[in-house]
């Protein structure tokens, strides 16, 4: 077995930087494109007419259901006969964003079913309109409730990025590849492609942990 | 004119007759105590008068309108109607202060340091002003309570519904929540209660209702219905509580 080398690999630091920050944004493009599905979703799916709540039903159980990576394909591949041309960032911003859609709508859902409906009485009781009560009495402490499982949740989202490569949109397992194609040294390179989402995933749960101390401090009931 | 009139309501859920022909009157400055068995529409009836369920027939007025859950204007209808429940419903994720300014804040547009001030005028009305910072989960039962009904206090209610608010306190707790509602009641706050301290029945109200099975069996000043029940249900019900 040939020694380890890691030196040829840090010559292509530069990729390695780029394919990082794009899996950056990429996760942070789909986190906020499936958040705003997932709080609209949850919504909806709680209080909205049949139709609109059937359909969301139907979104979730294909999104959950299906491969993502054809999911992805046909966001790339398909999109564009109907007119909507989008590069390979683009497209799996948006598949991803879908994907993660599916499983926020869920999540806050169960969030807001938690909170039980004297709280709603009461906000209305005090002459609140029903937004009113949704956004300041209903949704703080139901996303309290659920904010480990959205954030576990973001991290599959942020693994789940490296199947953007597939579309050859530029993000760190795609870098990965390229590097290993350049020096044939896929241990080292898979290596290092590795440890840097493992070191992403643990900055996001230190950060989610400070904000999670920060934005819940009520103390909650006895 | 009554502040309010309730006119021959009725209520059914499914097939079930939970409100059978009431009609009470409460007058401006009154304290109106509904008392009765579990499950005869006390807290139907309580709901009913702020809109929060719907009635099948007769008519409810306050103020001298027709109340209904598709009024105009419910909203602010409901900021003149306070209710205060058995479980105190305030917000686990806000201070006392935001939960008794969220409201006003919101849509009375008033600024956070006017809503300060206003939260410390109602807490002190309760004897909580200490409190105001704190979070819901560090009050005690009766605390909380007293949070509750300054909430209210602080949307400046022309009348006020309470369904059994010292039900769910400990024993010890529920004197310092009396004492809010009798200094209420003494400064001309109109209210309607329903409760089982039949103690504080008897001294405050000016007028108790007995409900029975969806309807006002009997009413009248309290010393007279507690001396002189005229119906055989009243008096094994005043019999059950002593
Ligand atoms: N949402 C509801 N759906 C169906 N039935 C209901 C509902 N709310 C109340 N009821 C029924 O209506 C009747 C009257 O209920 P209500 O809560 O008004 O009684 P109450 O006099 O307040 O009793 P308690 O002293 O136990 O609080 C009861 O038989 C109850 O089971
Ligand atoms: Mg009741």
């Amino acid at each position: 077995m040939q020694s380890l080398n890691f030196q040829q690999i840090w010559r292509y630091q530069d990729h390695l930087i780029d394919g990082t920050l794009h899996t950056l944004l990429l996760t942070l493009a789909a986190a906020l494109i499936g958040t705003a599905i997932g709080l609209a979703g949850a919504a909806a799916v709680r209080s909205g007419p049949r139709p609109v709540r059937w359909t969301i039903r139907g979104y979730i159980e294909l999104i959950r259901n299906t491969p993502s990576l054809i999911q992805l394909f046909i966001v790339f591949f398909v999109l564009p006969n109907f007119g909507l041309r989008l590069n390979s960032f683009e497209a799996a911003a948006i598949a991803l964003g879908l994907y993660f859609g599916a499983y926020s709508i869920e999540i806050i859902r169960a969030g807001l079913d938690s909170i039980p409906g004297s709280q709603m009485e009461a906000g209305q009781c005090l002459g609140l309109t029903r937004w009113q009560v949704f956004r300041h009495v209903v949704l703080p402490p139901a996303l309290r409730n659920v904010y480990p499982a959205f954030t576990g949740q973001f991290v599959l989202l942020l693994l789940g990025t490296s199947l953007a490569s597939q579309i050859s949109a530029e993000e760190l397992f795609h870098a990965g590849g390229f590097i290993e194609s350049r020096t044939y040294r896929s241990f080292e390179v898979y290596a290092v492609i590795c440890g840097i989402y493992f070191a992403l995933v643990m900055a996001f749960k230190l950060l989610f942990a400070a904000v999670g101390r920060l934005a819940f401090r009520w103390p909650v009931g006895r | 004119m009554p502040l309010v009139d309730i006119r021959n309501v009725s209520k059914s859920y499914g097939s079930a007759r939970v409100l059978d022909g009431v009609s009470l009157e409460v007058n401006e400055g009154e304290i109106v105590t509904i008392i009765g068995k579990s499950g005869s529409g006390k807290s139907t009836l309580l709901r009913c008068i702020n809109a929060l369920e719907r009635i099948d027939g007769g008519e409810i007025l306050v103020e001298g309108r027709s109340v209904r859950t598709d009024m105009p204007k419910l909203r602010e209808f409901r900021q003149r109607v306070g209710i205060v429940f058995q479980a105190f419903n305030l917000f686990p994720h806000l201070t006392v202060e935001r939960n008794i300014t969220l409201a006003p804040v919101l849509n009375k547009r008033i600024t956070r340091g006017q809503g300060r001030a206003l939260a410390l005028d109602v807490l002190e009305r309760v004897g909580l002003a200490d409190k105001i910072d704190a979070y819901p989960a560090q009050l005690s039962g009766g605390q909380q309570q007293r949070v509750a009904i300054a909430r209210c206090l602080a949307m400046g209610p022309h009348l006020m519904l309470f369904d059994e608010v010292t039900s769910a306190l400990d024993p010890e707790l529920v004197g310092e929540v009396l004492k809010v509602m009798e200094d209420m009641a003494r400064q001309g706050m109109t209210m309607v209660l329903v409760t089982h301290e039949m103690g504080f029945a008897r001294t405050v109200a000016s007028k108790i209702v007995f409900m029975h099975r969806g309807r006002v069996r009997e009413e009248g000043p309290p010393a007279e219905l507690f001396a002189n029940p005229r119906t055989p249900e009243l008096r094994s019900f005043i019999a059950s509580v002593r």
